[in-house]
């Protein structure tokens, strides 16, 4: 069993990153390294929460405020997620406004998060910030100009950009930039490329904190909008100034239409560009060949995912993109072989979500500590695996069944977009690097133009009087049944996430959120396989890394993810077992 | 201050330490000024630059410069105040709460007003060349932003950040911080993690750090032109702001909700909405009745709103959950009862008379007032925290128990 830790590896060839830093939580790699590549990678979540456990013996209406702070970064997706839980457990019908009213901030979280992430978090990867002060703004200009008709493009703009950087870094300090690896031979992308990346990562910082009103609108407030099991809070009336009326739908419009714009003329634009320079990692940091998902971007199932989008639930196997297999959440197993839980004595069997018992078993080094991989455990993270196998989830994965299944605005995308770089029109190059940074730009694409149809549709409902947000019906415990059972789906922003809740006594006894980073930032399992992370950086031992002093080609792969690992840290247990007596190593 | 010239930084930073005036960085001054001013000789800077040149590799000076006399004049040029902004046991929202900001354009911020060259979520290196731009900021004054707990249970297992514990890191990052922010309710007391059985046994920041002055701005997460505006505060007045018992600053966290609430005449009037979207939702009525925490709750969200002054919960027809107190999680839940039935104030009987007296609207709250003023804090689920009260309607942000004292 231990025949996949790192104790053989020598000291030379070890090379940790620790904190991975711009993205959600603590994440840890351990990397074998010689020649140039990975040789191998394991990565470790180094924080624990126990918010499942926490949101056990609570009123089930009050839930998901508790599991919305699972994470700030994706707020809100969590909450939907308990929402539907419940109201798939106490069989609660919820107002189609209410609905379109979750379908928007789920959409509106998806494209922020995608945008935030690209820009903010994944960028410096691939763009030369200090680069970007030998750019010729008039240059910078005419590329911007071509890509699309989006205003902030002359060049005294760029130039003004420009200044502003030379500016912050001219006596020395450089704030977030100190420190980067800047000129390191991985960036390939001209000044002029870089200055105009670095104009956008401005201007996203300012498009964000606008658009998100969407939330402040149907919600109170970002991060962490609040919401309402049996609909949302938030009444329409048109003739009042506290509930949803012309301001709030004016409003909204104006948000859906700045989204759209800026998705449609800055964000896709510019990552189809910027890929253009990064062709080969079209072919670098390809996930274990297995990936699923539950529906369209942001799509709300309560209950078993039914399909009411236009990409329909399913599962690509074994590196075969174009046969989309049915969907089966029963066939959801998770292994702790390399986390710090046990299963009592059979520590190598998988457990589905209901049958789960496990406690704290942390066997990793007292801190500080230098390497942690040389034990069989060495993560908080547990490896869920579907029918036995290692899957990725993510707007990738979303993208790669929908092209699959032939959904037209998404295989006319991935066309034009291989076209434009040389590459055959196919879905493969997405389980790729460069595959997920491009997934996640076009997933933000056809959920803003989803947003659209939805706000459309919601003033046509009260345009009909339809004006009805929540159901009153079965808010009274005393309507429950004693026991109960649910489970809702929603496609977040990083995957599939589901959360299962057990309801007894108008109580909470059981909660259990099985979240896309799990997925994709597990361990190894009782096979030994690894996670796509791992597998990501170390299959076929060709992942480049030139010098391990500067990881910069590491950080591509594993930031295309968007780890989210405050997310990916769960436990499971149904029976309401004390999970978290702790066992001494 | 003493005369004889100081042998070291360490020297000159126990000396300052009593000094609090002197401590800090001042706006528009350099750090060579700033130094020379907390009794730090130019000579001893300047070898203190040869020493940090070799540590830093000179790609960290601008331009790439190797003269090491040129690098330490434009080091002791610094201008823009040094943050160091720590996310420990916690979600992220409080960050991006604050990138959020209105008042304060982030990028404007990070760019022009301070640097920040350690904060995970931003900031461009990771691993080894992060942890070498922690290193160098906190060897210098600075300011530092906390969020997120610190986990006390089994040696601190479950939050290491480079293979160290967040109560070793924070240690390490307040030994020469000017000012230190507990920004969110993680770093104010663990908040949700912190929440019954706290697993983990998260606390907050000012438990770990007992000595020295942190001030708390909580919020699940704080409004972002609040995080933003106590750090200008910090920055432009070179002081740290008036504060109640819970070390709130005054600025934001002086008033009630329910004092500033737009849905306030409602309440006097006794109108209140019994249901989700009933008619007198769909009228605006006062939230009380469906569980607004907003008498319980010092913060601005009706002043100030949400997201560029867009909203707030109560706006949005949702009750208060009072996510700026303290164990809200445990004390404000269930989130949609009535105060004062909620497990702050735990006594039935009391609640009991409450409910039954609800039903008069407006007489229900002025019972309520009279009442919450009286009633204790109990809950069997934390005794740690079992002799803090719940702020009750009519008294001081964070006043003690009287009840419980006597």
């Amino acid at each position: 069993m231990s025949s996949y830790t790192s104790a053989n590896v020598p000291e030379s060839k070890r090379v940790v990153i620790d904190p991975v830093t711009r993205i959600e939580g603590h994440l840890r790699l351990e990397i074998e390294a010689g020649d140039g590549v990975i040789q191998n990678a394991w990565t470790s979540t180094t924080q624990y929460r126990g918010i499942e456990l926490i949101a056990c013996k609570r009123d089930p209406r009050d839930v998901w405020a508790f599991v919305e702070r699972i994470c700030g970064v994706c707020t809100g997706t969590h909450a939907i997620a308990a929402l539907a839980a419940v109201e798939d457990a106490l069989q609660y019908p919820v107002p189609v406004q209410a609905r379109l009213m979750r379908d928007l901030i789920s959409g509106a979280l998806g494209i922020q998060d995608h945008v935030i992430h690209f820009y903010q978090l994944q960028a410096l990867d691939w763009v030369d910030v200090v680069s970007a002060l030998k750019a010729d703004p008039h240059e910078t200009s005419k590329l911007a100009q071509s890509l699309s008709d989006w205003p902030l493009s002359s060049a005294g703009y760029f130039a003004n950009v420009q200044k502003k950087l030379k500016d912050s870094i001219a006596n020395g300090q450089y704030s977030i930039f100190t420190n980067g690896y800047w000129g390191h031979p991985a960036y390939k992308l001209p000044p002029e490329v870089n200055l105009l990346a670095v104009a956008h990562y401005l201007q996203a910082l300012v498009w964000q904190r606008d658009m998100i009103k969407i939330h402040t609108i149907l919600g109170g407030k970002n991060p962490h909008p609040h919401f309402l099991v049996g609909g949302m809070a938030c009444s329409i009336n048109l003739d009042n100034d506290q509930a949803i009326n012309q301001y709030s739908i004016s409003h909204l419009k104006q948000l859906v239409k700045s989204s759209h714009d800026f998705i449609h003329k800055v964000y896709y634009p510019d990552v189809v560009a910027i890929a253009g320079f990064y062709k080969d990692y079209a072919s670098i940091g390809a996930s274990n060949p297995n990936l699923f998902c539950t529906g369209d971007p942001g799509e709300i199932n309560t209950g078993v995912p039914a399909g009411k989008g236009m990409i329909k639930p399913g599962v690509l196997l074994n590196g075969d993109y174009h046969t989309v297999h049915d969907f089966d959440q029963d066939k959801i197993k998770e292994f702790v072989t390399s986390a710090w839980y046990t299963y009592g004595t059979k520590e190598d069997i998988g457990l589905a979500p209901y049958d789960g018992q496990n406690m704290i078993d942390y066997t990793g080094p007292k801190p500080p500590y230098k390497w942690l991989s040389d034990n069989d455990k060495y993560t908080w993270v547990k490896a869920p695996r579907y029918d036995g196998h290692a899957m990725a989830v993510g707007p990738n994965a979303r993208m790669m069944i929908g092209y699959a299944q032939g959904v037209a605005p998404i295989v006319e995308r991935v066309n034009a977009a291989c076209d434009q770089w040389g590459l055959p029109r196919d879905n493969a190059f997405m389980n790729s690097t460069l595959g997920r940074v491009y997934g996640r730009a076009l997933d933000a694409l056809i959920n803003v133009d989803m947003m659209v149809s939805q706000l459309d549709e919601m003033v046509d409902r009260i345009r009909h009087g339809e004006t009805s947000t929540f159901n009153p019906d079965k808010w009274e415990p005393s309507t429950w049944p004693s026991s109960c059972k649910g489970v809702g789906w929603v496609e977040a922003p990083r995957g599939s996430l589901s959360h299962w809740v057990r309801i007894e006594n108008g109580q909470t006894i059981n909660y259990q959120a099985v979240v896309p980073s799990t997925w994709n930032s597990s361990g190894r399992d009782a096979q030994g396989q690894m996670g796509p992370f791992e597998y990501s950086l170390a299959h076929g031992g060709n992942h480049p890394l030139i010098d391990p002093s500067r990881p910069v080609e590491p950080l591509r792969t594993i930031h295309s993810y968007d780890p989210c690992q405050s997310c990916a840290v769960h436990l499971f247990d149904v029976a309401g077992n004390p999970i978290i007596t702790r066992q001494d190593p | 201050m003493n005369s004889s010239e100081p042998t070291s930084f360490k020297d000159a930073e126990e000396r300052s330490l009593n000094q609090e005036i002197v401590t800090s960085w001042k706006p528009n001054e350099t750090l060579g000024e700033h130094l020379e001013r907390r009794g730090v000789s130019r000579r001893e800077f300047n070898k203190w630059c040869l020493k940090m040149i070799s540590l830093m590799g000179v790609a960290m000076a601008a331009g790439g410069s190797s003269n090491a006399q040129e690098i330490a004049n434009q080091i002791a040029a610094l201008k823009r105040p040094v943050v160091v902004w720590l996310q420990l046991q916690e979600c992220t929202g409080c960050l991006e709460s604050a990138i959020r900001s209105y008042n304060e354009e982030i990028g404007d911020l990070v760019l022009s007003s301070i640097s920040i060259p350690y904060v995970e979520l931003l900031m461009a290196p990771s691993g080894d060349a992060a942890n070498k731009a922690l290193e160098e900021a906190i060897k210098e004054p600075h300011i530092l932003v906390v969020n997120g707990s610190i986990p006390k249970n089994d040696d601190g297992i479950y939050c290491t950040i480079a293979g160290e514990t967040s109560e070793e890191l924070l240690r390490r990052c307040a030994e020469n911080a000017t000012h230190i922010l507990a920004v969110g309710s993680c770093a104010y007391y663990g908040s949700v993690q912190a929440a019954r059985p706290n697993p983990t046994g998260a606390v907050g920041v000012r438990d770990i750090l007992t000595d020295k002055i942190v001030v708390n701005v909580p919020g699940c997460p704080p409004i972002g032109d609040v995080i933003t505006a106590v750090l200008m505060y910090i920055l432009t007045f070179n002081r740290t702001p008036e504060c109640d018992r819970e070390g709130r600053p005054l600025m934001a966290y002086s008033t009630r909700i329910h004092n500033n609430c737009q849905r306030r005449a409602h309440f006097d009037a006794g109108q209140f909405v019994n249901s989700f979207d009933d008619d007198n939702a769909k009228k605006g009525y006062c939230l009380y009745k469906v569980g607004c925490k907003g008498p319980n709750c010092f913060s601005p969200c009706p002043i100030l709103k949400w997201n560029g002054g867009v909203s707030f919960p109560i706006q949005a027809g949702h009750p208060c959950i009072g996510c700026t107190e303290l164990h809200f999680f445990d004390r404000m839940t269930p989130f949609y009862k009535t105060l004062p039935n909620v497990n702050g104030f735990g006594v039935e009987g009391v609640a009991n008379v409450i409910g039954a007296v609800g039903v008069a609207g407006a007489g229900a709250a002025i019972a309520a007032h009279a009442i919450g003023s009286m009633i204790h804090y109990k809950q069997q689920h934390m005794k740690e925290e079992a002799n803090v009260s719940l702020p009750a309607f009519g008294d001081a942000p964070g006043a003690p128990d009287k009840e419980f004292k006597e």
